[in-house]
């Protein structure tokens, strides 16, 4: 990092700072830092609210440094990935970014990221947890070196139906021709700049990827350009909405990592997931295809599903019930929202067969604190296709300018 | 305390260890008059808190807290009666060549810490500590039952063994290998599945040593490690602490709680010979000759003291006797107690770490640890000995007088025999000269700080305790010494071929650690047998 002030040791200072924490500690209104992957890392700037609708409707820019990040280079590269991913790596591109899962032999979700083609044989991959152990464990006999990159690369997801715009503007030329997952790579002022059409909003949205020293004055530049169109810093409670609305699943609340799991019958599947598009049989061997292919088999006896819960009250946590008395328990709620956006009370549920299937109707036991007296109430939830909210703009290239 | 003698108890427990004074608490609690035998002048057995120079208190045996279950705590009202256990943070290994590793609470902190040594077993540690606590799941719940007979036919045997077959059923198919392979591999194995950076195993692999006589590369000394892991503070798994007080906090606390219900403590009183008539126990007859009479009697020594030298041979099966005396209880430990004029210094350790407040070692390596258990074998203290020393006086106002502090150094290894001959005070002096030359390699100050040590070697633990050979866990922890086969196969439910004598030591399942279960235990089993109450 550039600043040259002592770093306190980390056992006076457990969490680091990110390229952009002094724009950060200007801008956040609550003197609250929240930890994230190691990260000292902002949940609100200044209101939930406001930052959520910016997403919607204008443009945010959400620090992605923490986002832990390998390279992952060599001849084999692609054979490595290949047996390591559930979907087929030869198929990616150089310059595309594709959304991958994998697994442990038992075909349980070790995590989910992406992988960004940077070359023939040079990979990143971005994840939510650090992989290392598993990434060495599985390159044992591959021709590939693997590196943590995540302090050498300042990421920046500028999201928003104006973010083409505000991209372009800021000097990024030709921006608008990059199709979903796509990468391009561009020099702005001299900076070096990656930047790929991929997002965790569900909406128009890129990310950009920089050298660490080029992180303050690109996060200025972009706030200028920026500037008639409404952009914002937003904190990872606004994300947290607008990924639920896009049915886009968080490691640790909608499911553990079975590298983290203590007891029998915590891990997931891709398909239990609702993930099975993301696996394919028709490729070589890969971590977990056997164990996966016998669930294929035999369907699946939970499945991550979305809920439209009637009310308005958001159904966090709830105990999911096969009938209104509330006897037979059939899943629970992992992630849950009112969405401003749908006008609807969503959630995300892990539910027991055969109460997964689309159109089915369970019953989620809602707890309210109203003035510190609790009250409960029984809310049917159906279940219904994900995700939420899935605007035609976060397709369309070239994107509108607003 | 003295004027029980003259009447027949229901039941005299032998030892004020923590396991003889928590299955007392629990018969005295069920109405039973209870009397407990100590044979030194003071109570607590291996739990216990001394002072022998100024104002120091010295937790002279056991000294740091983890294992002791609280449903015992909770059960016998130990809060009440004083107890309090103050959890600790981390800890350290010194390195030969300057450096060190430190473990600290905050997950963020002890992440960037491993990874100055290795990045990768920085993220390792994450599945090391899932394994620990999946194994730790599977056996805790084992440790407040009687372990079954696998060959008896009994509705109560058949019940657990089902029980056991149902854990191991529940963890599923993958991880009863692991479960299998944790309790046979070698901590040096175990940790080689998920660390590649030596000071790393090396730290890990202390508590897979720490009062045994296995080395790290040792099978079986894997489990020792887990056995470390079992108890938890406040549900946080693993987490060790002192108690306010030292460790005789423990035991005074359960006096407290048993003299409240009823049951008394008898100092200064060596039980000599356990009292049988017609093949049943009838009460102790003490060194100074004095008969004192008992329905039942609980032996809180080891069953090696037990049977072997309070039991004539004449009233035990003879296959029984030769597997008390085949029994593995080898005294490999030392201690020193130490009163500091300050707190040493350690160049190593980086100004203000909290790790210095943890446990502190100066083993950087397992091959240096297996070297250590080498001299053992040889009949030799080892000439670089494993520590695991603490300075509890940092935590613990207590201890010691402001300013000044109290270090606690357990030492592995230190052999019961040496091969040159018998155990004198010179060589005493010597060993102990050895653990504070080895411990002020990395503290410049120290030896100018001691005021005075309490040195104890295997040898003076029996003689002063009454461990056997000085085996601080009544009997090593490897697999064929445990569950159902501790102590030995077929007497694994605390009562013994007398009728009417029960074990209620770490002898017994689940084994050492100031952990109550096996007096909990034991106490349930001659609750159960004289009708008061079932066996759960």
């Amino acid at each position: 990092m550039s600043s040259a002030r002592p770093i306190p040791p980390h056992f006076r200072k457990p969490l680091l700072e990110t390229p952009f924490h002094e724009r950060a500690r200007e801008l956040q209104q609550h003197d609250h830092f929240v930890a994230w992957a190691g990260y000292s890392t902002v949940d609100v700037f200044t209101t939930v609210e406001q930052e959520y609708f910016a997403v919607r409707n204008a443009t945010t820019l959400y620090d992605l440094t923490p986002m832990v990040k390998y390279r992952v280079t060599g001849p084999e590269a692609e054979r490595y990935l290949n047996r390591l991913v559930t979907r087929d790596v030869r198929k990616l591109k150089v310059g595309r970014v594709s959304y991958v899962v994998w697994c442990n032999d038992s075909g349980h979700i070790i995590d989910d990221g992406t992988v960004f083609r940077l070359g023939p044989q040079d990979f990143r991959i971005c994840t939510a947890e650090r992989q290392l152990d598993w990434f060495s464990d599985s390159a044992i006999g591959f021709d590939v070196a693997i590196d943590e990159v995540t302090s050498d690369i300042a990421a920046l997801s500028v999201q928003g139906p104006t973010s083409c715009f505000v991209l372009k503007r800021f000097g990024l030329d030709g921006v608008e021709r990059l199709r979903p997952f796509e990468l391009g790579e561009f020099t702005v002022g001299g900076r070096p700049l990656l930047a790929s059409r991929t997002g965790f909003t569900g909406d128009l949205g890129y990310e950009l990827w920089m050298r660490p020293e080029h992180a303050l004055s690109v996060w200025d530049e972009l706030m200028t350009a920026g500037s008639t169109r409404g952009i914002r810093p937003i904190g990872s409670q606004a994300l947290n909405m607008a990924r639920i609305e896009a049915g886009f699943l968080l490691p640790n609340v909608d499911f553990v990592s079975a590298e983290h799991t203590v007891r029998v019958g915590r891990d997931r599947t891709p398909l239990e997931l609702g993930l099975g598009w993301l696996v394919d049989f028709e490729k070589p061997h890969f971590n977990g295809r056997r164990a996966l292919l016998a669930q294929h088999a035999q369907g699946v006896r939970r499945l991550l599903v979305g809920l439209d819960v009637a009310g308005n009250k958001p159904a966090h946590n709830a105990l999911l019930y096969a009938e209104e008395a509330g006897e037979r328990e059939v899943g629970s709620v992992t992630s849950a929202m009112w969405s401003p956006t749908c006008k609807r009370n969503i959630a995300l549920a892990i539910i027991d067969a055969p109460h997964y299937r689309v159109g089915a109707t369970v019953w989620a036991d809602i707890y309210l604190n109203r003035e510190l007296v609790w009250e409960r109430r029984m809310a049917a939830a159906r279940v219904v296709e994900r995700p939420f909210f899935a605007p035609e703009r976060r397709r369309a290239t070239p994107p509108a300018d607003r | 305390m003295s004027a029980a003698s003259h009447r027949r108890h229901d039941v005299i427990v032998v030892g004020a260890g923590h396991n003889g004074l928590v299955a007392a608490c629990y018969m005295a609690r069920a109405g039973l008059d209870v009397l407990v035998l100590e044979r030194n002048d003071y109570i607590g057995g291996a739990a216990v808190s001394r002072k022998l120079y100024q104002d120091f208190t010295y937790s002279n045996c056991s000294y740091v807290c983890s294992l002791l279950r609280p449903e015992i705590m909770r059960t016998l009202e130990l809060p009440r009666f004083g107890l309090q256990i103050i959890p600790y943070e981390g800890g350290c290994t010194m390195m030969r060549d300057g450096g060190h590793l430190a473990l600290y609470d905050n997950h963020d902190a002890l992440r960037r810490e491993i990874a100055r040594h290795s990045p990768r077993d920085a993220e390792a540690y994450h599945r090391f500590s899932r394994d620990i606590i999946r194994q730790c799941k599977f056996i805790k719940p084992l440790l407040m039952r009687e372990p079954p007979d696998p060959t008896s036919f009994k509705p109560r045997d058949l019940t657990e063994l089902l029980y056991l077959g149902q854990r191991l059923n529940n963890v599923g198919e993958e991880r009863m290998y692991d479960t299998i392979r944790f309790w046979t591999m070698s901590a040096a194995d175990f940790l080689d599945e998920y660390f590649e950076s030596e000071i790393v195993k090396a730290h890990f692999s202390g508590s897979s040593i720490i009062g045994t006589a296995l080395g790290p590369r040792s099978p079986g000394s894997a489990y020792v490690l887990l056995h470390h892991y079992m108890g938890d503070i406040d549900e946080t798994v693993g987490a060790w602490g002192f108690a306010r007080g030292g460790m005789g906090a423990v035991t005074a606390a359960l006096t407290a709680s048993l003299q409240a219900s009823g049951g008394a403590v008898r100092t200064a009183a060596p039980v000599e010979q356990v009292l049988i008539r017609n093949g049943r126990a009838r009460g102790v007859v003490l060194a100074s000759g004095e008969e004192i009479e008992a329905g039942t009697v609980v032996s809180n020594m080891d069953v090696k003291r037990t049977f072997l030298k309070a039991v004539a041979p004449e009233h035990l099966p003879e296959d029984f006797l030769t597997a008390v005396r085949r029994f593995k209880i080898r005294g490999s430990s030392g201690k020193l107690n130490i009163a500091l004029d300050g707190l040493p210094s350690f160049p190593a350790l980086p100004a203000g770490a909290p790790c210095v407040r943890g446990d502190m070692h100066i083993t950087d390596t397992i091959e240096m640890m297996e070297r250590a258990y080498d001299d053992w074998k040889e009949g030799r203290w080892s000439a670089a000995p494993y520590v695991d020393m603490l300075i509890p006086s940092q935590i613990d106002p207590t201890m010691a007088p402001d300013g000044k502090h109290y270090m606690s150094v357990f030492v592995q290894y230190c052999p019961y025999q040496l091969a040159d001959g018998p155990w004198t005070d010179a060589k005493r002096q010597a060993f102990g000269a050895t653990v504070i030359d080895a411990i002020a390699r990395h503290s410049p100050d120290f030896k100018s700080l001691i005021r005075h040590a309490e040195i104890r070697t295997p040898w003076d633990i029996e003689n002063e305790v009454g461990l056997t050979e000085g085996n601080i866990f009544q009997g090593e922890l490897t697999m064929d010494q445990l569950l159902f086969n501790r102590p030995v196969p077929g007497y694994a439910q605390y009562r013994t071929p007398v009728k009417g004598l029960y074990l209620s030591g770490s002898s017994t399942h689940p084994g050492g650690g100031v952990m109550g279960a096996p007096g909990a235990n034991a106490a349930r089993r001659v609750l159960a047998d004289l009708g008061r109450g079932g066996t759960r």
